[in-house]
């Protein structure tokens, strides 16, 4: 294949190109651009920002009311905010959970490997809506947890974790922990184990080591899987809706219900816009270290 | 790394194990009880498998997610497919930082900034060219959108670390470059294609929020039922579903799973042979 100056390379480039510039770019533009709309009894529910006049001329009816609602209304800074601090803390459950992990898999002999890499994937691969269902049956009242620990003796009454932040937590820790496992085994599996015997020849212990050599090396899998938990995590909807209590207003829940429920498309507009902006960096991050991943 | 694991290493990875499988374990055991109150075991029973055939609604959602799967994955994987290529073979062309990012994006995108974005896409675009109508059709565009995406990485990993030697060496042999790729490349990557299309199978069957936000009235999919449904409480026809629908992922996994191992190994003997 002449990678250089083929007009055939076109033929390869531009159907991905341009289904991805339509179906997942342009669709930004229109959101920024309803935004700025007024909400409206008609169909589609909002107003138009741009419209030609009779006598050609482009009118611009453009509104700010929207953000100024969102900046105004303290739900929306609280439901941020609250989501920013719930998928901080999953994902720091995440790492601390995933990495030992991710090195027991790492050092495990190569058959071992393969099996336990397929054991963590197919969790993944199953249904993920499932699954959060599936955790209710553990956590809620008469679940399994309280039905172990009450016979044990080891509580009185049951624990409540339906319908807390707690559930929240659970819920996200068990169905992202795979996002976070995965990246960091890919970039401990590549660790070279001599520089490791290096630092033990030279009187380290294995405590120093880690710290010194394995934690910084694995930094592009710590910030890859991190990502992979967080983004996500910001704007989870389905965790808070099934297992949160109604009080748990996460920012994903707060968008779906202005939609479904307010039906006001320009204010939900605004508040994606507005909640991509603060994601942005994160992603940016991301981006990075993953494509420094795939070309190493 | 050979060195012997650590008991406490070992102990993290069995615990977080049991994190993963336990809640499906517990919900399977759960889809047998007779009684219709989970907390109470009437006994073991299938009633609520049998009950499931007589769902009309779930049927036809179920049949509507099967062709949103199918045709979201199939899409998919031509797509992503000629992403990666692009952009593992072409080195430079104006566009390819864009596609990176866009190829990269949606895996960290949360679902519902992309649902809403695009569902206001559509209807800008059905006021502009009357098309395409809420339903099936947009369900599908949004599938193949995040689905690509995971095809794109999944192929590209596969394609730079294949060895090129060989389809080179059949362009010296007089074969266009096109057929040089699809004779010799496309039987090297086709594991990756396989695998990136079974999972955009199952990630499309799953998706609940893009579905919910694009779709519009009389098209609900499986998840959107099952949502509604879950909303209400825990119902005991759900865990039966749910318990199928996991298993039957579960054994499709793992056959193409070991298929592709089983293809992969008579290949690296027949080269290993071909070499001698």
């Amino acid at each position: 294949m002449k990678t250089s100056g083929s007009p055939g390379r076109w033929l390869i480039i531009l159907p991905p190109l341009l289904f991805l510039l339509l179906f997942f770019l342009i669709p930004f533009a229109f959101a920024f651009k309803i935004s700025f709309a007024e909400s409206a009894a008609r169909v589609p529910p909002f107003t138009d920002v741009v419209t030609w006049t009779p006598d050609h001329h482009l009118r611009l009816a453009a509104t700010l009311a929207n953000y100024r609602y969102l900046l105004t209304d303290e739900v929306y800074g609280v439901a941020y905010l609250f989501s920013l601090r719930t998928a901080f803390f999953s994902t720091l459950i995440c790492l601390v959970l995933g990495y030992p992990m991710a090195y027991a898999i790492a050092r495990a002999p190569r058959a071992t490997q393969s099996v336990l890499l397929l054991v963590i994937m197919l969790p993944f691969w199953t249904s993920f809506l499932l699954r959060v269902y599936a955790l209710e049956g553990i956590i809620r009242d008469n679940g399994l947890l309280n039905t172990v620990l009450l016979h044990l003796g080891l509580i009185e009454q049951p624990l409540r974790i339906m319908r807390t932040n707690l559930a929240v937590y659970l819920g996200i820790i068990y169905s992202y922990l795979p996002f976070m496992v995965l990246p960091l085994f890919a970039t401990l599996e590549k660790l070279d184990a001599t520089l490791l015997e290096a630092a033990a020849d030279l009187g380290s212990t294995p405590w120093r080591a880690f710290l010194d050599i394995t934690l910084p090396l694995s930094m592009p899998g710590v910030i890859a899987g991190s990502m992979l938990v967080f983004i996500p995590a910001v704007g989870e909807f389905v965790i808070p809706s099934l297992l949160g209590g109604p009080n748990n207003l996460m920012i994903g829940r707060v968008l779906w219900d202005e939609f479904f429920g307010n039906h006001d498309w320009p204010v939900a507009a605004a508040v994606a816009i507005a909640f991509l902006l603060l994601l942005v960096g994160p992603i940016a991050i991301y981006q990075y270290y993953s494509v420094r991943q795939l070309e190493a | 790394m050979e060195r012997r694991g650590s008991p406490f290493l070992f102990s993290v990875l069995c615990f977080g194990i049991a994190i993963l499988y336990i809640p499906i374990l517990v919900l399977i055991g759960y889809s047998f009880n007779a009684s219709p109150l989970v907390n109470v075991w009437g006994g073991f029973s299938t009633a609520w498998y049998g009950q499931l055939w007589h769902n009309r609604q779930l049927l036809e959602a179920a049949l509507l997610s099967l062709e949103v799967a199918v045709s979201a994955s199939t899409g998919a994987v031509l797509l992503g497919t000629l992403a990666a290529v692009a952009l593992v073979r072409f080195a430079k062309f104006p566009g390819r930082l864009l596609l990176t990012g866009m190829v990269n994006a949606p895996l960290v995108m949360p679902e519902i900034i992309t649902g809403i974005t695009q569902l206001l896409l559509f209807v800008s675009m059905l006021q502009l060219i009357s098309w395409p109508h809420r339903g099936f059709t947009t369900i599908v565009i949004s599938h193949v959108t995040f689905c690509t995406a995971y095809v794109t990485i999944t192929v590209q990993a596969r394609l730079a670390s294949a060895d090129r030697s060989l389809e080179e060496a059949a362009m010296d042999l007089g074969a266009g470059p096109a057929r040089a790729f699809l004779e010799i490349t496309l039987p090297i990557i086709a594991p990756a294609i396989v695998s990136s299309w079974l999972l955009c199978f199952t990630l499309s069957l799953d998706d609940l929020v893009i579905s919910s936000f694009v779709s519009g009235p009389g098209a609900s999919t499986l998840p959107m039922v099952i949502y509604s449904k879950v909303k209400l409480g825990v119902s005991p026809d759900i865990n039966a579903l749910a318990s199928l629908i996991v298993c039957g992922v579960g054994v499709i996994i793992l056959t193409a799973g070991w298929l592709m191992r089983r293809a992969e190994r008579r290949r690296t003997l027949e080269m290993q042979l071909a070499e001698q």
